[in-house]
């Protein structure tokens, strides 16, 4: 086990960049609600990926579905967004078939954890060389904000008026069980920290699995009563910092593929 | 070329000769023949053999092979070829080439898993949710397994759509002796437009634009949500409408390059068997008995059951009456009604998982 917050990043993506250059201007606005935590994401991964200086030309993002996995479309990139819960599948695809291109997923809670966690641990467990970033809000935003696999015991959501009787996954601890040898954590109230975590995933040889821990005000904040963004986004850090976090982050496994 | 091979081999050695280097599969009876002779020969070739955690994943990688410029394919049976539907769909939406072998056994569900049936025809054509075009192909014999298995590979580049092959597991399983002329792969266009000028699903004069590969240098979206030209999402009514429609026109337009069939004995026949696959074979043998007792029938065979054979059907049913054998519960016989204008048509019809054979056929003809 390493944590990163003891040890430098290999290389420190840059905290500023042009983001326009990665974007395409004529699909926004974007979808996603105020105070979302997913372009937090999107940011951190345009700069890691901007510091990484792979070619351009060699990059596919894919995606889900959901709010997270529409985050694909909006970069200037060769970009699939693709079925519900099997981003992974296309993705195995396409790496199988072109080794040499970075594939990078990007899914949700609901998307990686409910509909496709079949295809979520056998990537893992293939090892197979793939940048898979996990956006866990704990809800399924999309769709109005139903309870997921990652929602909290007790929770409240449209399908748990009376909080949630399931206990949530543990994307890290299920992906390290299941083979992966890169397994991150990441938050959206740490967003450098966050960058030197998916450069890292990125420069992995076998699946590189980041969990982003992000939020949903509209629907999951809204129903459990956390407050606007900010005070979300203060919460979360709360549980991730420190000497003794709530919620491990930073890189939480790592072998040699 | 004659050699004595298997169905299932025959169609493996078919996409090969195609051109066909990735394929992703999950095992299930009776295609698994297909999946075991890919893995032995794909990796010395140079292609990707990778065996998936079920059908969903199967043809999702499939699709992402081929949109990585890989000629791919997956094969299944009934209960595989169900969870399929989702990605066959994106594949018909999104316009990647893929084929999908679906070697029919009796369903629904788990049903009899190395028994024969014609049980999947209305799921080739409407399986996926959506209005979407279909082609299925549905060979009679090894040799035609191997041909049709090439011209679904040809069909699916050309036409940029995913390609069915259907067929009973009696032709799957089926050893004879075929006469194999190799097949000639088909390449798919490519766009020759500067990168920054390309459409994905922008206009084309025959309603197939052409594909970039992923990580060439083409940038573009593929998505199963409505899209555009670029392939942008959007829901426009104007766009999404267009969209649909140049999909189905793409099929319609291609119709006459794509509908095949076969014909036996009909010049003088007042009557004629519809027959597909297996049950085709045995009605050929039933023809040529009856015709010995001065019966005056034939055979039709549709090679192409989507798109279906209308047009040449409703021609030989407007001077002679039709009798459709299937081994489901009537499939194929409501296309024929639907062309059979006022000619009159009778069913033979068996879904207990056994091949229907020429002297249910003599029973049949006797009976009607």
């Amino acid at each position: 086990m390493t944590n990163y917050r003891g040890a430098p990043p290999p290389a420190d993506p840059p905290t500023a960049i042009d983001y326009g250059r990665w974007l395409r201007p004529d699909l926004m606005p974007h979808i996603l609600c105020p105070g979302c935590g997913h372009g937090i994401v999107l940011k951190a991964l345009l700069r890691a990926i901007d510091g990484s200086r792979i070619p351009p030309e060699q990059l596919v993002l894919v995606g889900g579905i959901g709010c997270s996995s529409r985050l694909v479309g909006y970069v200037d990139l060769c970009t699939v967004h693709t079925t519900h819960g099997r981003a992974l599948t296309f993705a195995t695809g396409i790496k199988l078939a072109r080794p040499d291109l970075t594939v990078i997923v990007i899914t949700g809670d609901g998307d990686g954890l409910g509909i496709g966690g079949n295809h979520l641990i056998h990537a893992a467990r293939r090892d197979i060389g793939i940048t898979c970033l996990l956006l866990n809000n704990g809800t399924y935003g999309m769709t109005g904000g139903q309870t997921a696999p990652t929602s909290a015991l007790g929770s409240r959501s449209t399908t748990t008026p009376a909080g949630s009787r399931e206990p949530a996954f543990d994307a890290c601890r299920l992906v390290e069980g299941a083979g992966g040898s890169f397994v991150a954590r990441g938050a959206t109230s740490l967003p450098l920290d966050l960058d030197a975590t998916i450069a890292r995933a990125l420069a992995h040889d076998g699946f590189g699995f980041v969990e982003v821990l992000s939020d949903c005000p509209e629907y999951f904040g809204r129903y459990n009563r956390l407050g606007r963004a900010t005070e979300m986004l203060q919460a979360q850090r709360a549980r991730v910092i420190g000497p003794r976090p709530e919620i491990p982050i930073g890189v939480l496994h790592e072998r040699a593929s | 070329m004659s050699e004595l091979l298997q169905g299932n081999m025959a169609c493996a050695r078919g996409a090969l000769d195609s051109g066909c280097t990735f394929y992703a599969g999950y095992p299930i009876t009776p295609s698994s023949e297909i999946a075991e002779h890919m893995a032995v020969a794909l990796p010395d070739r140079g292609g990707v053999f990778a065996q998936m955690e079920d059908e969903m994943a199967s043809l999702g990688a499939v699709i992402g092979a081929s949109l990585a410029g890989r000629k791919a394919m997956t094969a299944t049976s009934g209960p595989g070829f169900s969870l399929m539907q989702e990605h066959i769909g994106y594949a018909a939406y999104a316009e990647i080439p893929c084929v999908v072998v679906d070697v029919m056994r009796g369903g629904p569900s788990t049903g009899l898993p190395t028994r024969p049936s014609q049980g999947d025809v209305m799921q080739a054509r409407w399986g996926t949710h959506g209005d979407h075009p279909a082609i299925a192909l549905a060979p009679a014999s090894v040799a035609e397994v191997y041909e049709l298995t090439a011209r679904a590979f040809a069909l699916a580049e050309r036409y940029r759509t995913p390609v069915i092959l259907l067929y009973d597991e009696v032709i799957g399983h089926l050893r004879e002796r075929a006469d194999i002329v190799p097949a000639v792969p088909v390449t798919r266009a490519r766009p020759t437009v500067a990168p920054q000028e390309y459409r994905a699903y922008g206009p084309s004069p025959d309603d197939v634009p052409p594909l970039a590969d992923v990580g060439t240098g083409y940038r573009f979206h593929v998505t199963g949500l409505g899209h555009d030209e670029r392939g942008y999402p959007t829901d426009d009514p104007a766009v999404a409408g267009a969209l649909a429609t140049r999909l189905q026109r793409k099929i319609d337009r291609a119709r006459d390059d794509i509908v095949a069939f076969e014909t036996y004995r009909i010049e003088d026949a007042e009557r004629v068997i519809v027959a597909y696959g297996i049950v085709a074979r045995a009605a050929r043998r039933a023809i040529d008995e009856a015709r010995e007792r001065g019966v005056r029938i034939g055979l039709f065979r549709p090679r192409t059951l989507w798109p279906f054979p209308d047009r040449e059907l409703s021609e030989i049913a407007s001077t002679r009456s039709l009798l459709v054998a299937e081994m489901n519960l009537g499939q194929l016989v409501l296309e024929v009604e639907r062309c059979a204008g006022g000619a009159r048509v009778d069913r033979y019809l068996r879904a207990d998982g056994r091949p229907i054979t020429p002297l249910d056929l003599l029973g049949a003809l006797e009976a009607a």
